[in-house]
């Protein structure tokens, strides 16, 4: 039996905070052994930490971090099939396979993922209303079940694990290894076009004229504005370039970028540091000054903006912030947006990071967040219980409108509304029962949701 | 001096699936070093090479190794030298074993492994390696001891003793192969985050086995003696070799 280490985790948003017996195998013997023996209550993988609430926490249990599982396994250049282990980073897929000119087929909005945990949140990305989440491009996994069997599944092998694991926030077993399709690229830039929108109706109007123009597309918006200006936004859109849209420098090595030195926050900022006017300072001015036209752009700089940034969580101090991020269908769209925004200005909060999506088809994954119509990602701090029962306000917005809430965002979400938002929980609960009877796989965050039976 | 190391040659790392042994195959892959890679764990060992190769497009053999089937230690270096042919231009040994001191102390064959693994195989496997470069006149060979080794201590002297003896060697060795160009490098890591120490109590100054990697890459090719790394364990060590005994056996360390 490998050693534990008794560590207090916490996700992204650095709250809820909670202790667990950290497992760290580096063999697939260890992880067999710690499905198998560890004397944990319950386990639960954790892979870089980037899901921001309690889905890869367990509260007193187990958690198996899976960040030393990180070798690839084999590339097929011709096809741009990959085998990896569930640790592996988006970080190093980038680093290894770019140059080559291969890219994710879908990436979230931080490089700081692992696979496993990409799979278990079916992440979405800018380019999800063309592309779909990634279970488009999984062809298949190894699942460690509580059994200890490693069961491959795919579309054609034990069909109900696999739509039951992506996006099963790690309730159905262990990811070990997964193949996925990388898609080729000419070049490690992307020809971007940001455009200003006045406000919402323009932005959306915006997304259903063009979108589909672009591969990615994505909107910064503006919480604080209201009135006439309410919703105006910056929308992000852009295309892999290809060599010939590169300048002359760029183009001697189309798919190489020249290092860049990475900045990192040292501390918890003090709590009056995102203060409602400072973000409206900040808002104001990011309108006013952003770029806008097409322009060639690195990818990691329209990807992972906040990458660059190290620790950029720590701006939030050391209460923490939530995010929050729901998607609600195309019909309805306007009005819920209308209403989210409004009661967000009405709160007199403010979201330091506001983002706005246009999404395309779900995936099949039977707990997916993606649905077809808008998403709206929040950054809210945490001001104790009343940021958490404003949170629950936005949700009954949400489900009035016939939304849901993204599960590798929530930390708070009451198991009545999980229930409604998702739809297909019985016939997940059914797989997971067959899976894992005894429930030894389980987080924080599905026994607040009571998935499973209640808690 | 700096030696470049040139692309056509092959570097053994015996222990290759510890932790460290796979800091050091990738911080070597990453300086286009083709690796031979040796452990018990075969199907670990398939994994790690097929992982360099894509990674770095260098060369990575997995070769079956058991430090402690002594016995299949010379037809294990022929074959070494046979993969290569000819063109081993380094050693690395990272593999060790520890365990807890009340574990060994109710069982006489930990103690004895603790000695095997860490002494009697690495002396009987790097003769070889050493062997070999003496008479080629080149190469290097890069042993992992470490900082336990520096003063026997109650909570882990089994261990320290054994990387004592390991370091004694090592230095006997560089004295005897120098005049032959063949450099001998001792490495005497810290508290490393390795599934070794994962969850142990007391660690402090932990560092990533990444950094130990790069210390061990920079120390090679300037053909340092002595690494500890991170350094500053040169200086606690300095003090804790210090201590007189009178002192030293009153403490609990």
């Amino acid at each position: 039996m490998p050693n534990c280490c008794l560590m207090h985790l916490s996700g992204w948003g650095n709250v809820p905070r909670q202790p667990a017996n950290v497992f760290r195998p580096e063999k697939w013997a260890e992880l067999k052994s710690i499905v198998g023996q560890a004397p944990s209550s319950s386990l639960v993988a954790r892979g870089l930490g980037r899901s921001y609430g309690d889905a890869a926490l367990n509260d007193g249990g187990g958690v198996v971090l899976q960040t030393h599982l990180d070798r690839i396994l084999s590339f097929d250049p011709q096809s741009g099939l990959l085998e990896c282990e569930a640790g592996v980073s988006l970080a190093d897929l980038l680093d290894v396979f770019v140059s080559r000119g291969f890219f994710p087929p879908v990436t979230p909005g931080t490089k700081f993922v692992t696979v496993g945990g990409m799979i278990a949140a079916d992440v979405h990305g800018k380019n999800h209303h063309r592309d779909g989440s990634i279970a488009e491009f999984v062809e298949s996994f190894e699942l460690m079940t509580a059994a200890g069997e490693v069961l491959r599944c795919s579309r054609e092998e034990n069909t109900e694990a696999f739509w039951a694991t992506l996006g099963g926030m790690g309730l159905t077993g262990i990811i070990r290894t997964a193949r996925l399709r990388l898609r080729r690229i000419e070049t490690a830039y992307i020809s971007a076009d940001y455009q200003r929108a006045a406000n919402l109706d323009e932005a959306l109007a915006m997304f259903a004229k063009d979108d589909q123009r672009y591969a990615y597309s994505v909107a910064w918006i503006d919480c604080l504005a209201s009135g006439e200006s309410m919703g105006r936004s910056i929308l992000m859109r852009g295309n892999h370039a290809t060599v010939g849209e590169l300048g002359p420098r760029q183009r001697q090595k189309p798919l190489v970028l020249k290092p860049k030195r990475k900045k990192s926050v040292p501390f918890n900022f003090p709590s009056f540091a995102l203060s409602p006017l400072t973000l409206r300072l900040f808002n104001n001015r990011y309108y006013k000054r952003s770029r806008v036209g097409p322009h060639i752009v690195d990818y990691d700089t329209f990807f992972y903006p906040l990458d660059s940034v190290l620790n950029w969580n720590r701006v939030y101090g050391k209460r923490g912030f939530f995010q929050y991020q729901a998607v609600f269908p195309a019909s309805s769209a306007r009005e819920c947006l209308v209403e989210l925004l409004g009661r967000l200005s009405a709160s007199k909060r403010a979201s330091f990071l506001a983002v706005l999506k246009a999404m395309g088809k779900t995936s099949g994954g039977m707990l997916s967040f993606p649905m077809p119509g808008q998403t709206l990602a929040l950054d809210l701090p945490n001001d104790g219980p009343q940021t958490t029962a404003f949170l629950r306000e936005l949700d009954q917005i949400v489900l009035k409108f016939g939304g849901r809430v993204y599960l590798a965002k929530d930390a708070c979400m009451m198991p009545e509304s999980f229930r409604v938002m998702y739809p297909r929980l019985k016939e997940f609960e059914q797989v997971r029962a067959r899976l894992d009877p005894q429930g030894r796989f389980a987080s924080s965050q599905s026994r607040r949701l009571g998935i499973g039976g209640p808690a | 001096m700096s030696t470049p190391i040139a692309s056509e040659n092959w570097v053994l790392l015996l222990g290759s699936t510890s932790g460290i042994g796979k800091a050091i195959a990738r911080k070597w892959a990453a300086n286009g070093v083709n690796l031979l890679l040796a452990a018990r764990d075969t199907d670990e060992n398939n994994r790690l090479a097929a992982d360099l190769a894509i990674r770095f497009g260098i060369s990575a053999k997995p070769i079956a190794f058991d430090a402690l089937a002594f016995a299949e230690h010379e037809a294990f270096w022929k074959e070494c030298v046979a993969q290569t042919q000819g063109n081993l231009q380094g050693v690395i040994l990272v593999y060790g074993y520890m365990c807890p001191r009340d574990e060994a102390d109710r069982d006489a064959e930990l103690v004895r492994k603790t000695i095997e693994v860490n002494y009697t195989s690495a002396v009987l496997i790097l003769n070889l390696a050493g062997k070999e470069f003496e008479s080629r006149r080149r190469g290097y060979i890069c042993g992992f001891s470490s900082v336990a080794g520096d003063r026997g201590r109650q909570s882990n002297y089994y261990y320290g003793s054994s990387k004592a003896a390991f370091s004694a060697y090592l230095q006997g060795l560089r004295n005897r192969l120098f005049k032959n160009g063949v450099s001998v490098i001792t490495v005497k890591p810290g508290f490393v985050d390795t599934a070794m120490t994962w969850g142990m109590p007391g660690m402090f100054l932990v560092a990533t086995p990444k950094k130990v990697a790069t210390d061990t890459w920079n120390a090679v090719r300037r053909k340092r003696s002595v690494l500890y790394t991170p350094f500053f364990w040169r200086y606690i060590m300095l003090i804790i070799r210090s201590i007189p005994e009178f002192i030293f056996k009153r403490m609990k360390l």
